[in-house]
């Protein structure tokens, strides 16, 4: 027998394991990465994606031209910023501080219990936070009133909402990425806090020269990884919450083209937008991807 | 060896200890207000009474959600989805995974193949193309829209195979001695062993199917067929009035009422809030071997 039949004798059941996953993704992936054409056309659901008419760079005119476009934009970008940041900043402080417990079954406690909110979706936790935030009956106005101050209506105010998206985004997300830092702090050798030790340096300076040096790679990871989400404000969560009154704070890109390409049925528009997202963030995770390996030695496979 | 410990360090010791405790019983408060309220009465309710305990204890937004037919519907929707879609998703993954696990030696074309699935993840068509594909497939208002597209993640293709690989060589070699082929491998030794990768994203994929609503909104015409979080999405939290039809909203007003809300949302939190403390250990395993390489 010759070579190729000798290599296909030996490896097609490899091959014919793939084929379930392969027609999966070629069904739900790679069929409907050819429909990006419709960012070009002037999409009629009647007439498909052939018959549809050409209209060049059209529908991302519409997107420049469109006058609130700046005001979305910014609340994008803003609210996930934020978001990146504080969901940096709180998990780590949170690591370093359940690390310090002594005992294995409080630690475990804690983790248990700051885990929850993120297996919950957004249409309960919205749920939750439209009666909790609510001025009239929620509790933390109840609260607010009884130490003497005005009711504030949380989730109707341009000036809270943004902020009120950041505070409960970290609330729900901060436990479950703990996880990550808390795997690379045992990570850390122990021999160095026993080093430092020796050479007189307290808990405070063992934190800042050994836990925190210990612990850059994955923090330095994490951010760059999570900078290919400067586009992504949080669908689900916004989705879920606003409501006309806040729009001016509260409409992010997804939300703006939801509205305009699903409910008012713009496909064309809908699909140059996404396009354009995609290409903004498949940029920015590659560029972090890169920093990443760079600074931080990390390949994904 | 026990140290003396300073004033200092004990003192940060129990501030750390009350400052965490603060921090974890904040995330849970918030479940415990909504389980108060779904328990107390109405008037207590809407008197603002209800603080972390029921008062005027009834049942009777249990009895009131439970008796409605739509809500029940919605509910058996999701636990078919979660079913269905749990038990195809791994087979799926675990099948994937094995092949893509080789080396280069073993499976000439691996690479290629990797990086078909990969691109998948980094590129995709967007919302409408996705939709309009499964609309041509026939699946629009059928219970595989919500199952099928997302069956393969590539995700935890990715973080099995690197569980696959962190296996010692020497068993594979073992069972090829025996005369296992692949599909035996796979069977008798790759998937028993990978029990505590298999069990994070098993987990993952049933909190993920259990919790979406978005599409469920996208891919079915009718309530009729909502699983229950998109269910609760338009007809309860939302209100959102396209939806309903005029024959509804007796309905929607024995749903919308705040204790009634809390109950809703308590009962399709409670599977969730069951599952995860047990497969904790296990999903913290599963991730960080995943993630960690040599």
């Amino acid at each position: 027998m010759n070579a190729i039949g000798r290599w296909w004798r030996r490896e097609w059941p490899l091959h014919a394991m793939l084929i379930p996953g392969l027609a999966a993704i070629l069904l739900f992936s790679y069929i409907p990465m050819a429909g990006v054409a419709m960012a070009f056309e002037k999409f009629i659901p009647t007439k498909g994606l052939f018959g549809s008419p050409f209209v060049g760079l059209k529908n991302f005119r519409f997107l420049i031209d469109y006058p609130d476009i700046g005001r979305i934009f910014f609340n994008t970008i803003y609210i996930a910023s934020m978001k990146i940041v504080a969901g940096l900043l709180v998990p780590i402080t949170i690591a370093i501080l359940l690390n310090e417990l002594g005992r294995a079954w409080m630690k475990r406690t804690f983790q248990t219990l700051v885990y929850l909110p993120h297996f919950l979706s957004w249409v309960l936790l919205s749920g939750i936070l439209i009666d909790v935030l609510s001025p009239s009956t929620g509790i933390v106005n109840q609260i607010l009133g009884a130490v003497g101050m005005k009711p504030v209506f949380f989730l109707g105010d341009n000036r809270w909402f943004p902020y009120v998206m950041v505070v409960s985004d970290v609330w729900k997300e901060f436990g479950f990425g703990t996880i990550v830092y808390l795997a690379a702090l045992t990570g850390i050798n122990p021999t160095l806090y026993e080093a430092a030790e020796i050479d007189g340096a307290g808990r405070w300076k063992q934190t800042l020269h050994i836990t925190l040096p210990g612990m850059m790679p994955i923090i330095v990871l994490m951010l760059t990884l999570n900078i290919g989400n400067v586009l992504n404000a949080g669908f689900d969560q916004i989705f879920n919450l606003y409501n006309p009154q806040v729009y001016e704070s509260a409409d992010i890109i997804d939300t703006f083209v939801y509205r305009v390409g699903v409910e008012q049925t713009q496909f064309g528009f809908a699909t140059a937008v996404g396009l354009l997202k995609s290409i903004v963030s498949f940029l920015l995770i590659s560029t972090s991807y890169f920093l990443a390996y760079r600074f931080a030695n990390y390949r994904i496979f | 060896m026990r140290y003396k410990l300073s004033i200092g360090r004990r003192l940060f010791l129990g501030g750390n200890v009350v400052f965490l405790t603060a921090v974890s019983l904040g995330c849970l408060m918030p479940l415990v207000h909504i389980w108060a309220l779904s328990l107390s009465s109405g008037a207590a309710a809407s008197a603002g009474e209800v603080v972390l305990w029921p008062v005027n204890f009834t049942t009777a937004a249990y009895e009131n959600v439970f008796g409605k037919p739509e809500y029940l519907r919605a509910f058996g929707i999701s636990v078919q989805r979660v079913v269905l879609g749990t038990a195809i998703s791994m087979l799926l993954t675990i099948v994937t995974a094995y092949p893509l696990a080789k080396d280069q030696r073993q499976f000439r074309m691996r690479t290629v193949y990797v990086w078909i699935f990969v691109l998948t993840i980094l590129f995709n068509g967007g919302l409408i193309p996705w939709y309009l594909t499964l609309k041509t497939l026939g699946l629009i208002d059928t219970i595989w829209a919500l199952v099928l597209p997302g069956a393969l993640q590539v995700f935890n293709v990715i973080l099995l195979l690197n569980f696959y690989r962190n296996l010692p060589k020497e068993l594979e070699e073992s069972a090829r001695i025996d005369g296992a082929g692949h599909l035996a491998t796979l069977w008798k030794i790759y998937a028993p062993l990978s029990l505590p990768a298999l069990a994070t994203t098993g987990l993952f994929t049933m909190v993920g199917h259990w919790n979406s609503w978005f599409d469920g909104m996208l891919l079915m015409n009718h309530p009729d067929k909502y699983p229950l979080q998109t269910f609760l999405q338009t007809i309860v939290i939302n209100l959102d009035f396209r939806f309903i039809k005029a024959e509804d909203a007796e309905l929607i007003v024995k749903l919308s009422d705040r204790t009634s809300k809390a109950a809703q949302i308590f009962v399709a939190a409670f599977p969730v809030l069951v599952v995860y403390p047990f497969l904790q250990r296990f999903f913290i395993k599963g991730i960080v071997m995943g993630s960690v390489k040599e």
